[in-house]
């Protein structure tokens, strides 16, 4: 059996602080925070976020992965398939599959089991945004992010497993506990008392059964990540599993809130981003029934955990949010435009002969005088040589802040638009927006490194693209110690 | 610079200018209709008498038709050209060359831009079908072009607050301009608090630092020069005309510091090597820039070569630029007061040339530099953005070198 050989999360830079829903709306809100997705930001380039911290993490790089499944319960796009665009936006070899898993929460899980079991490396990616209608316990206890983990078959260049696949089992019924029907912008759910009956039987099942299948204890569980779409039933279940109390994970609902569809790896994540060698974790996750997974991690854990910890991009978090921007950025608050054209679709033709920009940030670098082109070039702006370019993927790659404007005209979700042109490190400049920040805080010298954008939804056309962001150093944050603890 | 140039060798007999600004009672038709007529009246000449013509239009209309149309005119050439900014300067170059290379007697330069029909704040030019990766999304011009401001003042070491103190003196100076010519969009001096103390619309630029967007058309009726006398004493002669398209490189090279316009740099060289110009500053009587946006203006003087590189924002403030200064730059109110109809920009530029070179400028404008002795006067022209652009320099004359 094969397993886990890398893993990222994302969990986006906004917070909305759960008592800013009371200061407008006169009720609701509690304590804590919520993440949310950016203006720019959705499933899908989340998404691709969260698989570029996993690649990063990967020998074989983003060729070594031979499948890709996308799991949200909240699609950029209904019958096109939206791993096409994290596939690119990675680029992954033409021939891996990529494919949508799309619609329910399940579908988390069932990406990272599918995984598990696939015989080829494959990549899982989970990802979700999770909003409910004005002063709604889900808009309150939702959040955003995601997650992605590499697992199964030999990988080539030969990158150790950190985690061992040791079982997975699951359990099914039908019943109405929690649905949205297409189209709709808030779920349903049905009175709470009846999920926990049914759901008790249910985990208690998978878990037996897959501690048997690994001939395991509930007492041999080092940490256990219980998630889902039931809250209560979460909780009554990681108090009867019998496992040790201190073994419990903490869910990071108070301080991301539940993300749905990513929200079992964000948690899986943020215990690998901890966990000693040699430790069993179990990964629980209701959802229209039960699935565990147990795993156990191995000594290549210590080299190879994601470089930007859970823990630290909850604490980096801007929790500045105003609830009135969350609402517009959501579609839930319409706010007058300026008066400006609205924006044009990107046209089909031009963006597929140009996927590698777009989608991947792959720049040209002529082989001649090795002056770096964005966008990729065909003559060089310098020597003038004719097709004599390389491809130069500059995703990884970052930058400084050469000069800047804040443009109060310009037509953006989320007015003022920031735009700065990037001198990146080791040659090459692009002039590009700005995004994760305020007007204020951009200054020439900045340090910048790229992220994957929804930069805009014109003419039922979703434009990608990738913006600059700022270089924040990665927050420290103690072995064990998250400051979200929820659980 | 190759360019031998066409010095002496065309002259301008005639020119009409609307007023530029909101007309919402006038077609594209009517400007045209008005400008031509108005240059055909200034010659002393009948439309028929033109032989061919060269139509500047950004994106009022398509092909020569919409010239012709409104002007009835009968199965006779008319081209119709587009170079962003520059567009009204690009139908006056490749007019003056179908003259020099003696393919027709006499010709007309026209440009028009109704702007106002579209209801937009600012300029609203829409793109060919692409692949959404347009950098900067939809950021507007003045964005684009505010990126000057914080570049210069870091390499000269200008402290914001004195760079904002420049902008708005150039402002001012061209508002002051303005309230001086009545075919001006904005007739009004306004006080420098005012324009300091604007709302702002990108990085430090306010909306008194931006052009005025509005509806206009000039014209222009061009002969041989040894045909000028036939019908003008006083006709405007074709020193040096360049126009240049830079490679771009300012958006994609390290290098390039937003502090100049390489490609004025180069536009100005051969149009001062056509002209015989070797010192702009004590040599021309006055220049029309291209003030879009008030840092333009001021990186513009250096570029142009009227002041030392890094020396334009005192030059600015001691008033070297001013109407009465020692070189007045847009004495008719430039793009900021008169108003930017872009077609109709670069012939407007010339208009004021046209006028102040023959002592016809309303008195309450009229520079001394002409009465002083001064005979040539530049035009400035530009398209697209710091680090990708379009240059146009002109030289003209009102008398042919000796």
């Amino acid at each position: 059996m094969g397993g886990l050989i890398a893993y990222g999360a994302y969990i986006p830079y906004n917070r909305l602080k759960r008592s800013r829903i009371a200061e407008v709306l006169g009720s609701g809100g509690g304590p804590g925070s919520r993440a949310v997705a950016s203006f720019d930001e959705d499933t899908t380039s989340m998404g691709a976020e969260a698989a570029r911290a996993a690649l990063r993490m990967l020998a074989g790089g983003p060729a070594s992965v031979r499948q890709l499944y996308f799991a949200t319960a909240a699609p950029a796009y209904l019958d096109k398939t939206n791993a096409g665009a994290i596939h690119a936006a990675l680029r992954l070899p033409e021939s891996a599959l990529a494919v949508d898993m799309a619609g329910a929460v399940r579908s988390g899980v069932g990406a990272l089991l599918a995984a598990a079991d696939a015989r080829v490396p494959t990549l899982a990616v989970l990802a979700d945004v999770r909003t409910g209608l004005p002063g709604g316990g889900d808009e309150r206890d939702g959040g955003d992010g995601a997650a992605a983990f590499v697992l199964g078959g030999d990988v080539e260049g030969g990158a150790p497993v950190i985690a061992e696949l040791l079982a997975h089992r699951s359990t099914t019924a039908e019943f109405l506990d929690r649905w949205r029907l297409p189209g709709d912008r808030a779920s349903r759910v049905w009175e709470e008392r009846f999920g926990e009956h049914v759901y008790a039987p249910l985990v208690a099942g998978a878990f037996t059964a897959a501690l048997e299948e690994a001939g395991l204890t509930a007492a041999d569980v080092d940490h256990l990540v219980v998630t889902g779409v039931h809250g209560r039933a979460v909780r009554a279940f990681a108090k009867a599993s019998g496992v040790r109390r201190e073994a419990i994970a903490p869910d990071l609902a108070a301080a991301i809130g539940n993300t749905g569809t990513a929200h079992a790896g964000i948690a899986l994540a943020e215990l690998l981003d901890r966990a000693e060698p040699g430790q069993v974790v179990a990964v629980v996750v209701l959802a229209d029934g039960a699935s565990v997974l147990l795993l156990r991690t191995t000594a290549a854990l210590a080299a190879h955990r994601a470089p930007n910890p859970v823990a630290a991009q909850i604490a980096a978090g801007n929790d500045g949010l105003a609830y009135a921007t969350f609402l517009s950025w959501r579609d839930l608050l319409e706010r007058e435009p300026p008066r400006r054209p609205d924006p044009e679709a990107p046209a089909a033709p031009p963006s597929f002969r140009s996927e590698g920009w777009k989608f991947g940030f792959v720049a040209s670098r002529c082989e001649s005088c090795g002056a770096r082109h964005l966008p990729p070039a065909r003559v060089c702006v310098r020597c003038h040589a004719v097709d004599r370019m390389t491809t130069e993927p500059l995703a990884d790659v970052p930058g400084t802040v050469a000069t800047f404007t804040v443009d109060r005209l310009a037509f953006t979700p989320s007015p003022p638009l920031v735009a700065a042109v990037i001198d990146f490190d080791g040659g090459g400049r692009f002039r590009c927006q700005l995004t994760d920040l305020a007007p204020e805080e951009v200054a020439i010298g900045g340090r910048v490194e790229m992220t994957f954008r929804r930069m805009v939804t014109a003419g039922g056309i979703h434009n990608y693209f990738w913006k600059a962001r700022p270089q924040r150093p990665v927050v420290a944050a103690t072995n064990g110690s998250n400051g979200a603890q929820g659980g | 610079m190759a360019s031998k140039g066409i010095r002496d060798r065309v002259a301008v007999i005639g020119m009409g200018c609307t007023t530029f600004g909101e007309h919402w009672a006038r077609s594209t038709d009517d400007l045209l209709v008005d400008a031509a007529g108005d240059a055909i009246a200034s010659a002393g000449i009948a439309l028929d008498d033109v032989d061919a013509f060269w139509l500047g239009t950004m994106g009022s209309g398509l092909s020569g038709l919409t010239l012709s149309r409104p002007l009835k005119l009968d199965y006779r050439p008319v081209a119709r050209l587009e170079n962003m900014c520059a567009t009204g300067s690009e139908a006056f170059r490749n007019a003056c060359y179908a003259v020099a290379s003696g393919a027709f007697d006499m010709v007309m330069a026209i440009g028009v831009e109704k702007l106002k029909d579209s209801g937009f704040s600012g300029l609203a030019i829409g793109a060919p079908p692409n692949d959404g990766t347009g950098g900067m999304g939809e950021i507007t011009a003045p964005a684009m072009f505010s990126l000057l401001a914080p570049a210069y003042a870091k390499k000269y070491g200008v402290s914001a607050e004195a760079l904002k103190e420049v902008m708005t003196r150039i402002a001012w100076k061209n508002h002051a301009n303005g309230a001086r010519n009545p075919r001006a969009q904005f007739r009004k001096e306004v006080p420098k608090e005012t324009i300091q103390n604007a709302p702002l619309i990108a990085g430090q630029l306010g909306v008194f630092d931006c052009s005025g967007v509005s509806d206009g058309a000039a014209a222009a009726i061009l002969v041989r020069a040894e045909d000028a006398h036939r019908y003008t004493q006083k006709p405007m002669y074709v020193k040096g005309l360049s126009f240049v398209a830079g490679p771009a490189a300012g958006t994609i090279d390290p290098g390039y510091d937003f502090t100049t316009f390489p490609e004025v740099v180069a536009a100005a060289k051969d149009a001062y090597s056509q002209a015989g110009v070797r010192d702009p500053r004590s040599e021309l009587a006055m220049a029309e820039v291209h003030d879009c946006f008030t840092p333009t203006e001021l990186v513009l003087m250096e570029d142009l070569g009227f002041s030392e590189r890094g020396a334009g924002w005192e030059d600015v403030l001691s008033g070297t630029f001013d109407l009465d200064g020692e070189l007045p730059v847009n004495p008719d109110g430039g793009l900021k007061a008169f108003g930017h109809p872009i077609g109709a920009s670069g012939l407007r530029m010339l208009f004021e040339c046209w006028l102040q070179l023959r002592g016809e400028a309303p008195e309450e404008r009229t520079i001394a530099s002409v009465a002083a002795g001064r005979k040539l006067a530049l035009t400035h022209n530009l398209g697209g953005a710091p680090g990708e652009c379009v240059s146009f320099v002109s030289v003209v004359g009102s008398e042919p070198t000796g």
